[in-house]
């Protein structure tokens, strides 16, 4: 096809020389790149409609909104939406997040322009039936009992309500249950007139295509799409660390295991020190068997099936998160042993040696992270999502291989010293447990 | 497919399957033993994946933690599984770091140590590991079909053990298990990625060839039929949802009907994905138990599954209900979908979309280096390459008798285990 790069000349890391990108006149960009040797392709993308945006007393109501866009539209009813697709072994689905709705799909080449097509119809023309909606409210109401009784996700939970209260990271996304039952049908279709917008959607198409083609279709099928109002922003508060520790437990009676997760404020994704913060992150609970904190929780003591710390680097925020999995009764003693690896890492510097196999590490993982179309799509939406340049994942390695020890331990002093910390844990109650 | 395939065994009996692929700077590297639950007796049940945690335990020269800060520092990743009928390790790293992989497993294959020290550590882990699966309810439920469908075959027994079994196992049976099976004759080594075939079985000679062959391990089981009646379980735990899973005795891999059941799986409860590495799946909204169950309100989710295995083994489908339906009505309901399966056959349109619908994920799990390597060695433990890469032609095959055969060979109501999960918490049954 005409258009493609040679197979000979596809560079490992995706830059600006093998990315295509345009914006429509409604605002969409649009994101590709040619992967001669798939015959598949990956569609995923991103519309700022997220949680942000949620009433307090109906929150839920972007998750929901963006989950019953693929329940009808104005042409075809739920039964035909999945029957196009699935007859194409083809898959198309929605996630809401606190800033955006994201989507993702995936088809044979053959079957793009139908992919196309019918993202253009649930984004547009969503009829939001009222059966389907209520089927989605019982199935959605399903699935937070199942999380009521999930110890790692109810610690993950209320490990965010309590590190950032009062901000929009700290409200789940998915709701709650009394909030998820004071949505109507009417309150589908007043968000979707709000805030489904082109204006600030990305779109990232990776596989076997031919761009020019591809960009035509989303011309096609997306380039007509306009609307009155463009969502404002939203101003998101300051967050400070906590100033000292804050435990909370969820009863969860009759598990056996008890899932804990304990941190405090982290850099946001465009702060200068997310890198010094990755590079470290990665020696404290990453690489190997989970960092200085897997060998001490897991290698040396034994005490749980896994233990990581974790970076979520967002946009308005982020945070640092120990996770691990502990029988009850070592609770307090993985608690005790990760608090002293945290101090350990805010007073010495890491080793030379530890610096240097992390940066190879950082940098070596890219090709396998990004050898698959979806892995390609991701890295295209991120490099849009924070404005990180065309070249960025070429830039990389330079990037990481300026952080110096120095700087990691400034870093982790400036976060993680002298404040407390968030320690939430969700399992049976302990009776050694303070 | 398979003439891409360079295939060879070495002097000590190992088996090599090479495949070049070019299309990422990578490789993976996967060795496969023939072992696994189905190899293990009462009172050892979880020793097999134990021995598993153990290969990462260290050996003179590579002393603990010292292998995976080597595989770090490649950015590549590595890691095992414990099955029934196999068990597995794999590398996958820049393609110029395959030396690492061939060293680190020839090294393991033969001077793990053992330490009892590691031993112990390594026992609260696992029971940790077991701790945790015993918070899911669908573990629970799962556990206690398995152990109903089966009278000896020692597919009844969860892989990762029983808590007994893990407080009593010792030091010299876990060593003891690791040299019987762990040899070459009872392995095969399957590379897929950016490598010359030849000049990578020279390498693997040079770190493989020297390793004693060992005696191939012996099939230890007969296959057994399925139950001779239909038979009712329930189970309790801590949750607030009521699952029902029903299990029907499945062909084992090799079996023709293994490929007219995975097209009535997909017809009746959505396609089934065997990748184990990347491709995603597809979704089964138009499934023949969606319609009938969710689109009917008497369910949430339906999912329906059949693994490849050496014999036979389990064919099941997992339901979540809504809180106010009644377990009965919806069995009632799936078996009516089952008997139109038994009565009608099915349209060859059905049968075609079942087809494409492999054909893709097939597409989307090619993707991956990681996921072509393990099918290079996963399918030669049930049977051989070419069951892989004729699965497609073996699917365009199956026609609607004989799917309708395979309903009526396969799905008798009187012959399954059904088993339902009661939450403790809440739910209104």
């Amino acid at each position: 096809m005409n258009g493609r790069a040679s197979p000979a000349v596809l560079h490992t890391l995706p830059g600006a020389d093998d990315i295509q990108r345009f914006e429509l006149e409604n605002g969409i960009t649009l994101m590709m790149r040619c992967n001669p040797f798939s015959p598949s392709v990956v569609m995923s993308g991103f519309l700022p409609a997220g949680s942000q945006y949620d009433p307090p007393e109906k929150l839920g109501l972007a998750y929901l909104t963006a989950l019953a866009l693929t329940r009808g539209t104005q042409r075809r009813n739920f039964q035909q939406i999945f029957d196009t697709l699935e007859t194409a072994g083809a898959s198309l689905g929605f996630a809401g997040s606190v800033h955006t709705v994201s989507f993702g799909g995936r088809c044979l080449v053959e079957d793009l322009p139908m992919l196309l097509e019918m993202l253009s119809e649930v984004l547009i023309q969503p009829a939001f039936p009222t059966d389907q909606v209520e089927r989605l409210r019982v199935q959605h109401l399903t699935g937070l009992a199942i999380r009521a009784q999930d110890t790692a996700e109810m610690a993950s939970l209320v490990f965010d309500e309590v590190l950032f209260d009062g901000h929009p990271y700290g409200k789940p996304e998915d709701g709650y249950p009394h909030t998820i039952q004071n949505i109507q049908r009417e309150d589908l279709l007043d968000f979707h007139d709000q805030f489904y917008s082109p204006a600030g959607m990305v779109l990232a198409i990776v596989g076997g295509i031919e761009p020019a083609q591809v960009a035509e279709w989303v011309h096609h099928y997306l380039g007509s799409w306009k609307t009155q109002t463009t969502p404002a922003g939203v101003d998101y508060p300051n967050l400070s660390p906590p100033a000292q520790d804050i435990r909370r437990h969820v009863s969860i009676e009759g598990k056996s295991q008890t899932d804990l997760v304990m941190g405090t404020i982290g850099p946001r994704r465009t702060d200068p020190d997310f890198f010094p913060a990755i590079v470290g992150n990665n020696i404290l609970g990453q690489m190997g068997m989970m960092g200085r904190i897997g060998e001490v929780i897991r290698e040396k003591h034994g005490l749980a099936y896994y233990a990581a710390a974790n970076l979520v680097a967002s946009t308005a925020a982020g945070s640092w998160e120990v996770s691990a999995g502990v029988e009850p009764q070592n609770l307090q003693r993985a608690i005790d042993l990760i608090r002293r690896e945290i101090t350990h890492f805010t007073r010495e510097p890491v080793t030379e040696v530890e610096l240097a196999d992390s940066k190879a590490n950082l940098i070596g993982r890219l090709p396998l992270a990004l050898e698959s179309n979806s892995g390609v799509a991701g890295a295209l939406l991120n490099i849009e999502r924070y404005g990180l340049g065309l070249d960025y994942y070429r830039r990389y390695p330079t990037i990481i291989e300026k952080v110096s020890r120095e700087e990691v331990l400034e870093t982790y002093r400036r976060y993680l010293n002298g404040s407390g910390m968030v320690i939430v844990s969700a399992g049976p109650d302990w009776s050694n447990e303070p | 497919m398979a003439e891409d395939i360079l295939r060879a065994q070495l002097p000590n009996g190992l088996t090599v399957q090479l495949k070049e692929i070019h299309t990422a700077p990578l490789i993976s590297h996967w060795v496969w033993y023939r072992v696994g639950s189905r190899y293990e007796q009462n009172g050892k049940r979880g020793i097999s994946h134990w021995v598993e945690h153990m290969q990462f335990k260290g050996t003179p020269r590579f002393p603990p933690g010292t292998p995976d800060k080597a595989i770090a520092r490649t950015g590549g990743s590595w890691n095992a599984f414990t099955h029934m009928d196999w068990t597995t390790y794999f590398e996958t790293l820049p393609a110029d770091h395959l030396a690492l992989a061939l060293e680190l497993e020839s090294d393991r294959m033969i001077n793990s140590l053992f330490d009892p020290q590691e031993v112990e550590a390594e026992r609260t882990v696992i029971l940790s590991e077991l701790a945790g699966n015993l918070n899911e309810p669908l573990f629970l439920l799962s556990n206690a079909v398995q152990k109903a469908s089966f009278e000896q075959h020692p597919y009844r027994n969860e892989v990762i053990g029983t808590p007994e079994d893990l407080q009593n196992i010792q030091r010299d049976e876990l060593y003891e298990h690791y040299r019987r099976y762990y040899h070459p004759a009872n392995a095969l080594i399957a590379i897929a990625g950016d490598f010359d075939a030849q000049e990578t079985l020279r390498q693997i000679e040079d770190w493989y060839g020297a390793i004693p062959a060992g005696k191939p391990a012996e099939n230890p089981t007969t296959p057994e039929p399925p139950v001779p009646e239909e038979r009712h379980l329930a189970v309790s735990g801590p949750g607030e949802t009521v699952y029902l899973q029903i299990a029907y005795r499945s062909p084992a891999a090799v079996d023709a009907d293994f490929f007219s059941m995975t097209v009535l799986d997909s017809l009746l409860a959505g396609p089934t994905s065997l990748n184990m590495f990347g491709g995603g799946g597809i979704s089964n909204k138009t499934s023949r138990l969606y319609r009938a169950l969710i689109e009917k309100e008497l369910a949430v989710g339906v999912s329906g599954g059949m693994q490849a295995t050496c014999d036979p083994f389990l064919y099941d489908l997992t339901i979540t209900l809504r809180p106010d339906s009644n377990p009965d009505e919806v069995l009632a309901a799936i078996d009516d979908e089952i008997k139109r399966l038994q009565d009608t056959p099915v349209s060859p349109q059905e049968i075609q979309r079942a087809i494409k619908q492999a054909r893709a994920m097939f597409a989307y799990g090619s993707e991956n280096i990681t996921n072509q390597a393990f099918w290079l060695g996963f399918a030669e433990m049930f049977a051989e390459y070419t069951w892989f890469s004729g699965y497609l032609t073996r699917l365009a095959e199956v026609t609607p008798a004989d799917v309708q055969r395979a309903a009526q060979r396969w799905l008798p109501p009187n012959q399954r285990v059904v088993g339902i999960f009661y939450p403790l918490n809440g739910g209104q049954v």
